[in-house]
């Protein structure tokens, strides 16, 4: 497996012991200015997207990839609040904020000094912020479930 | 503190006279005091949490005053304490795993580590540790605050009341705070390591802001407590010194040296009624001549060192006020020269403000007036009460006086530490 040059190999095992030892997961979360982002001529746009696809590949690569998409603009958004067992459908967010969701990356990384890492090697990151959250377990009778498994 | 109050238990003991028993006393106080936070910060890494850290440190403490007395203090009592803190751990998560079934196979594993942790605890990677205590504490992904506050508390070691009379806020908040960040460093797995090198300049620069920022809280007195506050700008001077000794990058060494060189005009800058006195006024005499002696080489180093940085540059404009006989007599032309290498690294209003005052020192009030005219007419450092108070001063000296006043008056709205108010109420009165 060849490592790219610009994303860092998976560093070896942490410096905690115990359960501290298994990768965590954090979503990535890229906001972006929305009217930034229509504006940008086709040429820079289509140099950006291949910049993200390749970095999908470097992620692989370097074991650090779990999913990512990018997402249609926040006006193609649709609520779904279920109140009283009725669905009652909004549509999207109303935050007055400039920057949108734009896509994300779900990664694992050991810890977040390597989140942050592989976060600001997002082709996209220069444009906007990116969000950080780390994923948390889901706990059942006291086992705790990563939030992907199929069924407890 | 913790040791005096087990300290107690010490009067059941074998000790054949109370005399003898003080004087152990006095030395297992003396070694807590020497000991506990590099103890503290080998026991985080070892232990992977700090509440279960600080547990296992007091539980240590608790048997070296229950021990020591019948058994003498150990040679190396810091690596008995680490010893005894880690397998008193040991068996508080032991007795943790035989109530929760089913057992906690993670759990098992990091019992294992704790027994062998593989690592001698040797002089090297206790140091490292209170690198990584630092970093950690400092981490940019934690409030500002709470930074501050964790800092004060796990690596200066000072009790969440003594921190919270510091910044003048309820004990409580502090406590939250420092709850807070911990939840955060655990949650988000903030890592106990120091950086590598591609990211410890960016994450040197926050361990410093949080040194600076101690120091300043003591600095600028915004409470009438002095002793707490000369006991912040200590905590920060000694935390500046430790990590210059494991750490001698140019920055922190010039950090260091400026806040000793601000340290050094400590009894110059009050006068006997606790007034303000301006730099210009104050009695030079009083300065700590020893202390200027001792950070002078060190501004020399930094700036001679590749990675210099604005803490280096205005450590050697301290330097030049710190040398100079006089208010008039000092070298304004290098200062104004500083400020423009200062305003090139980081750009800034107040620095912008600083260059402004040199200026006028060196080319007259004139000059200064301009320039923080311009300042003032870009939106900038409109409510920062220093830019109307130089501006006031700059109009005094050119005899503008209802100038002067106007602008003292605008300062004067906009000042909130007392000491700073009633120094600007006086320059007010002295026009007239």
């Amino acid at each position: 497996m060849a490592l790219s040059a610009s994303t860092p190999p998976r560093r070896p095992g942490p410096v905690l012991a115990g359960p501290h030892g298994a990768d965590m997961r954090y979503l990535c979360l890229i906001y972006l200015d929305e009217k930034q982002l229509a504006a940008m001529p086709e040429p820079e746009m289509s140099a950006l997207n291949a910049r993200h696809l390749e970095f999908n590949g470097k992620l692989v690569d370097s074991g650090h990839y779990v999913e990512a998409e990018a997402l249609q603009p926040a006006a193609a958004t649709t609520c779904v609040r279920i109140r009283n067992g009725k669905v009652a459908l909004t549509d999207g967010p109303y935050a007055e904020t400039k920057e949108m969701v734009a896509g994300f990356y779900l990664i694992e990384a050991r810890d977040l000094n390597e989140a942050v890492q592989v976060a600001s090697r997002i082709p996209a990151a220069p444009l906007g912020t990116v969000e950080i959250r780390p994923c948390r377990d889901l706990e059942v009778d006291g086992v705790a479930h990563k939030a992907t498994r199929r069924a407890c | 503190m913790v040791v005096c109050d087990a300290g107690q238990g010490c009067h059941n003991g074998k000790m054949s006279t109370a005399t003898a028993d003080r004087s152990l006393s006095a030395r297992v106080d003396a070694i807590y005091r020497a000991e506990s936070r590099r103890v503290l910060a080998t026991l985080i890494r070892q232990l992977g949490d700090f509440d279960i850290a600080e547990e296992a440190l007091h539980e240590a403490f608790v048997a070296a005053v229950e021990q020591w007395p019948a058994e003498g203090i150990p040679d190396n009592p810091r690596a008995w304490l680490i010893t005894t803190a880690r397998f008193k751990a040991i068996d508080r998560l032991r007795r943790r795993t035989k109530h929760d079934v089913p057992l906690d196979e993670a759990l098992g594993e990091r019992l294992e580590a704790l027994v062998d942790p593989g690592r001698p605890e040797d002089a090297g990677g206790i140091e490292d540790d209170r690198l990584r205590l630092v970093f950690t504490c400092c981490h940019p992904a934690l409030a500002a605050e709470a930074q501050v506050a964790l800092t004060l508390r796990e690596v200066c070691g000072l009790t969440t009341e003594e921190i919270a009379r510091a910044y003048l806020v309820p004990a409580p908040t502090i406590a939250q705070r420092i709850v807070r960040a911990k939840a955060k460093i655990r949650d988000a797995r903030i890592p106990y390591e120091v950086p590598e090198a591609s990211e410890l300049p960016a994450r040197l620069e926050s361990v410093l802001r949080v040194i600076y920022l101690v120091f300043n809280e003591g600095y600028l007195a915004s409470s009438s407590d002095d002793a707490i506050r000369s006991e912040l700008c200590a905590e920060a001077l000694r935390l500046a010194r430790l990590v210059v000794e494991l750490l001698p990058h140019p920055e922190v060494v010039g950090l260091f040296a400026l806040m000793q060189l601000h340290e050094s005009r400590r009894a110059a800058r009050t006068d006997g009624a606790g007034e303000l006195v301006t730099l210009e006024e104050q009695d030079r005499a009083r300065w700590n001549s020893a202390q200027i002696v001792a950070a002078i080489p060190l501004v020399e180093a930094a700036l001679a060192t590749e990675g210099r940085g604005p803490y280096a540059i205005q450590a050697a404009i301290a330097a030049l006020h710190a040398q100079a006989p006089s208010w008039e007599a000092t070298d304004w032309a290098q200062i104004v020269a500083l400020y423009d290498v200062l305003l090139a690294m980081a750009p800034s209003a107040v620095v912008e403000l600083n260059r402004a005052v040199a200026i006028a020192m060196r080319d007259g009030p004139a000059a200064g007036l301009e320039l923080v005219d311009a300042i003032l007419a870009r939106g900038e450092l409109g409510d920062y009460h220093l830019a109307h108070a130089a501006r006031a001063d700059f109009c005094r000296r050119l005899g503008r006086d209802a100038e002067a006043r106007a602008a003292y008056g605008a300062a004067l709205a906009l000042v909130r530490q007392p000491a700073e108010r009633r120094f600007l109420e006086a320059r007010l009165a002295r026009l007239g």
